[in-house]
C-alpha cells in the first residue's frame, strides 16, 4: 500500500535517511523502532511531503507520490499525527474534525453556505469522535481538553480525512501508561482495511498492537519483520543494550 | 563618466556605513529573540539629539559626543527592554511589531515637544568636513571619516563576536537559543547586553546621521523603512549579511539618486520585494 | 447566543441615530462607515486568516483611484463605478497574492508594507494619470440612484452605510461558512492545516482576493462621496491608521473594526484642533496600554468580562 524506494536525505552532512526502502502491505499494522534521533519522524515528514528527499521515490498504491504537495497526499489517502500536539486551540473538537471532513468533501471552499448546512459532515464528526470516545467533550474547545483527549482528537484529525495509510508519530507520547492502552486500543479498532505505521518507545506496546516491526537506526532501516523474530535479533539487542549485551 | 561613478559609490558606501551602524543591532536582536523591534530608530534618534544637546547647548566638540551618544541610545533601549519588551518575547509577531510602533509614535511626539520639528544640526569640526582630493575627485571628508569609521566598528564587532566569550554565547543564542539555554548560557543576560549594545551602536548612528541627512523627529518612522529593508534582505542575526546589504541599499540608493531621480525611492523598495521574494530569510540570513 | 443578537440589532438602529440626532455631523459618519469597511477588509486576512499586512491601504488606494478616474474621463453612475472600482483593487489582491502568501514572519509585514510603499511611489510618478502629489480633482459624482448629494451628508451616509451593511453581511456569511472555518484553522495551527488536506495557499489567497476588494469598494466610497482622490490614500500612514483601528476594536471578531472605528474618527475629530504630533503621542500610548492590557482590543476585552460575570 504504501512503500518507499531509495529515499535519501541529508541536512549538512547529517545523514537522516540513507536508502530508505519499505513496502507496507494492506491493513498490517506496522511499529517502527529505533533510538532516538535515528531518523524516525524525519521519516514521516518525507513520506507526507513536509520534507523534500534528496532522491528516492514514495508510492501510495501504484501511483507515485512524491511530486506531490503534502496536502495533495493526505487527499489521496496518507494521513500522519504529530508527536507534539498540533491541534487548533480555539476551534472545539467537533469543528476541528468537521474543518477535516470538510477539506476531505471539498467543500471548504464554500463561502456562502453555512455551517450547519453541512450536517453530514457535522454527522460524520460526531461518528468519529465517538469512536475515539471522545463525544462527551465535542463541545469544548481544544486548549480545554485534558492531554491524553487531546492526544485521542490528534488521531480523529487523521482519521476524518478517511485514509487508506495511517501513521502515527508515537500517538502515546507524553501519555500516561494507564491511559495509553485505552487509546491504542481505539487504534487497534480501526479498519482491518487501514495500514497503520505508528512510531514508538514502549515495547509492551509495540508487542501487543504490531503485527510486523521495522527498526531503524541512524537514519537506515535495520531490520524488518515479526515481533518474535525482531526480539531475537542480535543486531537489535545490541542497538538497544549494547554490544555487551549482545551476546 | 568614470569619475561620478566612483564618486556614487564613494557616497553610496559611506551612506552604507551609516546603514549599517543603524541596522546591525536590530539584526543581531532579531535573529537571537525573534523580537520585532520598529522602535530601533527611535534609539537612533535619542544618540542623535544627545549630540545635537551637547554640541548646541553645553558647547561639547562633535567628536567627544559621540560615546554619549552611544550610551544614550544604550541606556534607552536597556530601560525599554527591561521595562516593556521582555513581557513580549513570546507574543505574537502582530503585538510586538504594535507595541514597537507606539513607543515609535510616543518617540517622535516627546522629541517634537522638546525640540520642536525643526531640523536640527550638531557640526562636526572643520578638519573632519574639508575635501580631500584624490585623483579627479574631491572626495567630502566627513564622508571619508563615516566609511573608516564604520569599517573600524565592523571590524570591532567582528572581533568581539567571534573572539570573546560573551560573542560566542551571542552565536550560540542565536543559533539555538533552547540549547544555548540548556548548555547553561544565561541567554537572557546575553540578550539585555546585546539589546543594550545594538541601542548603543544606533544611536551612534543617529548622531553621525546629522551631518549627511539631518535630524528631526520623523527620523525614527523615516528611516525605519531602510533600516529593515537591511535586515530583512541581509538576513536576521547575521552581522555579515547587515554590512553587504547595507553597502548594497546605500549605492542602490545613491546611484538610483544620481541617475534615475524621477524613479524615487521606487528603485529600493522594487529590489527589496524582488531580494525578499528570491530569498525570504534574507541573503545570509539562517532561519 | 440571543444577547449577541440583541446587541447587532442594537448596533445597527444606532448607526441610524446620526441622521436624527446628529445632522451636522453627516459627513463624519460617513467617513467613519467608510473607514468601518475598510478596517472590517483588513480583519478578514488579519483576524481571520492571520496575515499581517502593513500595506492594506495599496487597494484601498487603487480602488480610490479607480473610482476618481471613472467619474473624471469615464461615466458618473457611482454604483457601477463602485463595484468596478472594486473589481480592479480586487485583481490587484489576487496578483499579489500569490507571492504574499508564501511568505511569513517578518518576510510577510516587510512585503507588504513593501508593496504599500510601490505602488504610492507609482502613484505618485505617474502623475500624468493619477496627478500626482496633487491628486484627482474637478469632477463630481452628482447622485446615486437618483438621490442627489446633498451638502449636508444625507445622501452620503445613506449610500456609505448601506454598502457598509451589505459588505458587513457578506464578512459574516463568509465567516460562518466552511470556507470561514478554513480561515480560522490557518490562523490557528497553520502547519496543521496541510496534514488534514487543506489547501492553505489556495484558501488564504481567496481570502486576500476578497479582503482587497473589499478595501478598494471603501476607497471608492470615499472618492464618491468627497469628490477627490489624494495621494495619501496610499500612504503607509493610512495602513498603520487602520491596523490601529482594528486591534483597538479587537481582531478576528468581525465588530472590531467597526468600533474601532468609530472611537477612533470620533476621538480624532474631537481632538482635531491638535497638533498632529500630539495625537500620535496619544496612539502611541493607546497601542502600548491595548497590546499590554488589552490584547484582544475593547470586544476581546468585554467578551473577557462577560466571561468572569458567567
Amino acid at each position: 500500500m504504501l512503500s518507499t524506494r531509495n529515499v535519501n536525505k541529508k541536512f549538512g552532512s547529517l545523514v537522516v535517511a540513507d536508502g530508505i526502502s519499505l513496502s507496507l502491505p494492506k491493513g498490517v499494522r506496522y511499529a517502527l523502532i529505533g533510538p532516538n534521533g535515528a531518523g524516525k519522524t524525519t521519516l514521516i515528514n518525507l513520506i507526507t511531503g513536509m520534507v523534500a528527499p534528496d532522491s528516492g521515490e514514495i508510492l501510495l498504491g501504484d501511483e507515485n507520490i512524491t511530486a506531490l504537495k503534502p496536502h495533495q497526499r493526505v487527499r489521496k489517502g496518507l494521513a500522519r499525527t504529530f508527536q507534539i500536539n498540533t491541534l487548533f486551540p480555539h476551534l472545539t473538537a467537533l469543528e476541528s474534525v468537521t474543518l477535516a471532513v470538510l477539506e476531505r468533501e471539498g467543500h471548504a471552499h464554500n463561502w456562502w453556505r453555512a455551517l450547519p448546512s453541512f450536517s453530514t459532515a457535522t454527522d460524520e464528526a460526531v461518528a468519529v469522535l465517538t469512536s475515539l470516545n471522545l463525544k462527551q467533550h465535542i463541545s469544548k474547545e481544544t486548549r480545554e481538553l485534558a492531554y491524553g483527549q487531546q492526544r485521542l482528537l490528534e488521531i480523529a484529525l487523521a482519521l476524518a480525512t478517511r485514509p487508506r495509510v495511517l501513521l502515527l508519530d508515537e500517538p502515546a507520547a507524553g501519555v500516561p501508561k494507564g491511559e495509553s492502552a485505552e487509546l491504542f486500543a481505539a487504534v487497534e479498532g480501526l479498519s482491518s482495511e487501514l495500514t497503520v505505521l505508528f512510531i514508538e518507545h514502549d515495547m509492551d506496546v509495540v508487542f501487543r498492537f504490531a503485527s510486523r516491526i521495522l527498526v531503524m537506526v541512524g537514519g537506515r532501516i535495520l531490520v524488518e519483520g515479526t515481533p518474535q523474530e525482531i526480539a531475537r535479533d542480535e543486531r537489535v539487542r545490541e542497538v538497544y543494550l549494547g554490544a555487551a549485551h549482545a551476546a | 563618466m568614470l569619475t561620478s561613478a566612483v564618486g556614487v559609490l564613494f557616497d553610496g558606501f559611506a551612506y552604507g556605513m551609516l546603514l549599517f551602524l543603524l541596522s546591525v543591532g536590530l539584526s543581531v536582536t532579531l535573529g537571537m529573540m525573534n523580537f520585532v523591534n520598529l522602535a530601533h530608530c527611535s534609539f537612533a534618534m535619542v544618540g542623535g539629539y544627545a549630540t545635537v544637546t551637547l554640541v548646541n547647548r553645553f558647547g561639547w566638540p562633535f567628536l567627544a559626543t559621540l560615546p554619549m551618544a552611544f550610551f544614550a541610545g544604550a541606556i534607552i533601549s536597556l530601560v525599554l527592554e527591561r521595562t516593556l519588551f521582555k513581557r513580549l518575547y513570546r507574543a505574537t509577531d502582530l503585538d510586538q511589531c504594535l507595541l514597537t510602533i507606539g513607543i515609535v509614535f510616543i518617540s517622535i511626539a516627546a522629541f517634537a515637544w522638546f525640540y520642536t520639528t525643526e531640523q536640527q544640526s550638531a557640526r562636526p569640526p572643520e578638519w573632519l568636513r574639508q575635501s580631500i582630493p584624490v585623483g579627479n575627485l574631491n572626495l567630502a571628508g566627513y564622508r571619508l571619516f563615516l566609511i573608516v569609521f564604520g569599517l573600524a566598528v565592523t571590524f570591532l564587532l567582528f572581533f568581539f563576536i567571534e573572539k570573546t566569550r560573551f560573542g560566542a554565547q551571542v552565536r550560540a543564542a542565536v543559533d539555538n537559543q533552547r540549547m544555548a539555554r540548556g548548555l547553561g548560557i544565561d541567554v537572557d543576560r546575553a540578550f539585555m547586553l546585546t539589546f543594550a549594545l545594538g541601542g548603543g551602536l544606533a544611536g551612534l548612528g543617529g548622531a553621525l546621521a546629522i551631518e549627511v541627512v539631518g535630524l528631526d523627529p520623523t527620523f525614527a518612522l523615516a528611516y525605519l523603512v531602510y533600516v529593515l529593508i537591511v535586515v530583512a534582505v541581509g538576513g536576521l542575526g547575521s552581522i555579515g549579511g547587515s554590512f553587504a546589504a547595507a553597502v548594497v541599499l546605500g549605492i542602490s540608493d545613491m546611484a538610483g539618486k544620481y541617475y534615475f531621480p524621477w524613479l524615487g525611492a521606487f528603485l529600493i523598495y522594487l529590489v527589496m520585494v524582488a531580494l525578499l521574494m528570491w530569498r525570504p530569510l534574507g541573503l545570509f540570513g539562517k532561519r | 447566543m440571543a444577547n449577541a443578537r440583541r446587541f447587532e440589532v442594537a448596533f445597527w438602529l444606532c448607526t441610524l441615530l446620526p441622521f436624527v440626532l446628529a445632522p451636522s455631523y453627516l459627513s463624519l459618519a460617513s467617513q467613519i462607515a467608510i473607514t468601518a469597511l475598510f478596517a472590517l477588509s483588513l480583519d478578514l486576512i488579519l483576524g481571520y486568516a492571520g496575515i499581517v499586512s502593513l500595506g492594506h491601504a495599496a487597494f484601498f488606494g487603487v480602488g480610490a483611484y479607480a473610482a476618481g478616474l471613472i467619474a473624471k474621463n469615464y461615466w458618473s453612475e457611482p454604483l457601477s463605478a463602485l463595484l468596478v472600482s472594486g473589481f480592479a483593487a480586487g485583481v490587484l489582491g489576487y496578483a499579489l497574492s500569490h507571492i504574499i502568501v508564501r511568505f511569513r514572519h517578518l518576510a510577510l509585514i516587510m512585503l507588504t508594507m513593501g508593496f504599500g510603499l510601490l505602488l504610492h511611489e507609482a502613484f505618485n510618478s505617474a502623475s500624468a494619470i493619477t496627478g500626482g502629489a496633487d491628486g484627482l480633482q474637478g469632477f463630481r459624482v452628482p447622485d446615486v440612484l437618483g438621490f442627489k448629494f446633498d451638502m449636508f451628508g444625507r445622501t452620503a451616509y445613506a449610500y456609505s452605510l448601506a454598502v457598509l451593511f451589505v459588505c458587513f453581511l457578506i464578512c459574516r456569511r463568509i465567516i460562518h461558512s466552511p470556507f470561514g472555518l478554513a480561515l480560522r484553522g490557518i490562523r490557528e495551527n497553520a502547519t496543521r492545516m496541510p496534514a488534514i488536506g487543506a489547501p492553505s495557499l489556495s484558501h488564504l489567497r481567496k481570502a486576500y482576493t476578497i479582503a482587497a476588494l473589499m478595501a478598494g469598494v471603501a476607497g471608492a466610497l470615499l472618492t464618491q462621496t468627497t469628490s477627490t482622490v489624494s495621494l495619501d490614500v496610499l500612504s503607509f500612514g493610512r495602513s498603520a491608521d487602520v491596523l490601529v483601528i482594528l486591534i483597538l476594536g479587537g481582531a478576528g471578531r468581525l465588530y472590531g473594526g467597526l468600533i474601532g472605528a468609530v472611537i477612533y474618527m470620533v476621538a480624532r475629530d474631537q481632538f482635531s484642533g491638535m497638533n498632529p504630533q500630539y495625537w500620535y503621542f496619544w496612539i502611541g500610548l493607546l497601542l502600548v496600554a491595548v497590546v499590554m492590557f488589552l490584547p484582544n482590543g475593547i470586544l476581546g476585552g468585554l467578551s473577557a468580562l462577560d466571561k468572569k460575570r458567567q
